[in-house]
């Protein structure tokens, strides 16, 4: 019954998401939303039969279920909100209700049992549109995670064989695994000999963090290159005292700037004053 | 049986590993390493790993153990060119190799090898002031 009316079918929804005051008319055009309703709605139609109406685990709904999915992932990562990615789903609901009143007008009693099964229906199939919109927003959220991770570790070149490395933010295994890999691979794209790693950013060092520093200075000294720690905050440097951290075989300094004084010595380098403009 | 070349060259030896190593060839790399330091007496032995990609704890102890052997006829151990994924391979071991001393490349290296042998008498200074990629 439901298959011949699926032209009036369709042009519900679409009025009903059409009339929506929520329509996101920036973020997806009138054809996309129709192309996709089509979509979907074909799909519904197609897979409903009378025996596999409640179960929504069987093979039938695979593809129904499918495309809903590819459409809550899309919608997640355009940016829709969770509650237009719901009206989306409800609305088809609404329309099918419609339909199906209007098909239905002598047997209450029918109308009744029908309107209970596309209900039950129609509400299983918002909940796995949810779940994978919300999927959907998580492996957004992962992607960004990564993409910090590898933007807040950048290798400044200050000065021929002199590199220097901010850290900003917490530093955890993972985030030092970072660090370590893109400094030594600048160490030897770069043949710098010294590396300076500052560390004014970083909130709090405890003994994890600490091991996580002389790791990385270990590391650079076995490629041939000195790494100084810079930044030592005199809170830091009170905890790591008080965590008996011993950090005397490596060589820290207060500032970046000490550390690049203590570099261009050890470069044998000097920077002075020019007393005169010379034009 | 592969063996590894040992170079010599003034007063320094040149190991060149051009190939992965396996335990079999570290193995007679170190003893002929130090047949060859006492053989020649050499003052410096410069290594470079350059093409080794691949390490082990058997490796790196080989490595810790050449230099510490080296020291004790009397000739400075100077390891060069390490790739980043084996220093790291390396510190995720837990072998730090203490005691060897290391260089970026061949030239760096050697550099580093002539300041700790042409003067001799000030070794300790030197390690001090100038030469911090010793560890101490």
């Amino acid at each position: 019954m439901l298959q011949k009316k699926k032209k009036s079918i369709l042009e519900l929804w679409m009025k009903n998401q059409l009339s929506d005051e929520g329509l996101r008319e920036d973020l997806i055009s009138n054809e996309e939303l129709r192309s996709q309703s089509d979509e979907l709605v074909t799909a519904l139609v197609g897979n409903l039969s009378a025996e596999n109406f409640s179960d929504l685990n069987s093979d039938e709904w695979s593809p129904v279920i499918e495309i809903l999915g590819g459409i809550a992932i899309t919608r997640a990562r355009q940016g829709f909100s969770p509650r237009e990615t719901g009206n989306f789903v409800f609305s088809l609901k609404e329309a099918l209700l419609q339909v199906l009143q209007d098909e239905i007008k002598t047997d209450p009693m029918m109308l009744f049992q029908e309107s209970m099964k596309i209900s039950r229906i129609m509400d299983n199939l918002s909940v796995v549109t949810f779940e994978t919109f919300i999927k959907g927003r998580e492996e957004v959220i992962l992607r960004q995670t990564d993409e910090i991770t590898e933007i807040s570790t950048p290798v400044i070149r200050v000065w021929t064989g002199i590199l220097a490395l901010p850290i900003i933010g917490t530093l955890d295994s993972a985030r030092t695994q970072v660090v370590m890999e893109n400094l030594l691979q600048e160490i030897v794209e770069t043949g710098s000999s010294i590396a300076i790693l500052d560390i004014s950013g970083v909130p709090a060092v405890d003994s994890l963090v600490a091991q996580h520093l002389i790791k990385t200075v270990s590391a650079t000294r076995l490629m041939g290159a000195e790494c100084i720690i810079s930044g030592i905050r005199p809170e830091i440097a009170q905890t790591v005292v008080h965590l008996g951290i011993d950090l005397s075989n490596i060589i820290t300094k207060a500032t970046l700037a000490s550390a690049l004084a203590y570099a261009f010595q050890v470069m044998r380098l000097e920077v002075r004053k020019v007393n005169s403009i010379q034009k | 049986m592969d063996r590894i070349p040992i170079l010599r060259m003034g007063a320094f030896l040149l190991v060149t590993i051009q190939v992965d190593l396996y335990d079999r060839l570290a193995l007679t790399l170190e003893s002929d390493l130090v047949q060859m330091v006492n053989k020649t007496g050499a003052k410096g032995v410069l290594i470079d790993i350059s093409a080794v990609s691949i390490v082990d704890s058997f490796m790196g102890r080989i490595i810790g153990n050449i230099a510490s052997m080296s020291r004790i006829l009397d000739a400075a151990t100077v390891v060069v060119g390490m790739q980043p994924a084996v220093a790291i391979t390396l510190i995720e071991l837990g072998l730090p190799l203490k005691g060897v001393h290391t260089a970026l490349d061949m030239e760096k290296g050697m550099n580093l090898l002539k300041s700790m042998i042409h003067i001799p008498q000030e070794d300790d200074d030197q390690d001090l002031t100038t030469d911090d990629s010793i560890a101490e």
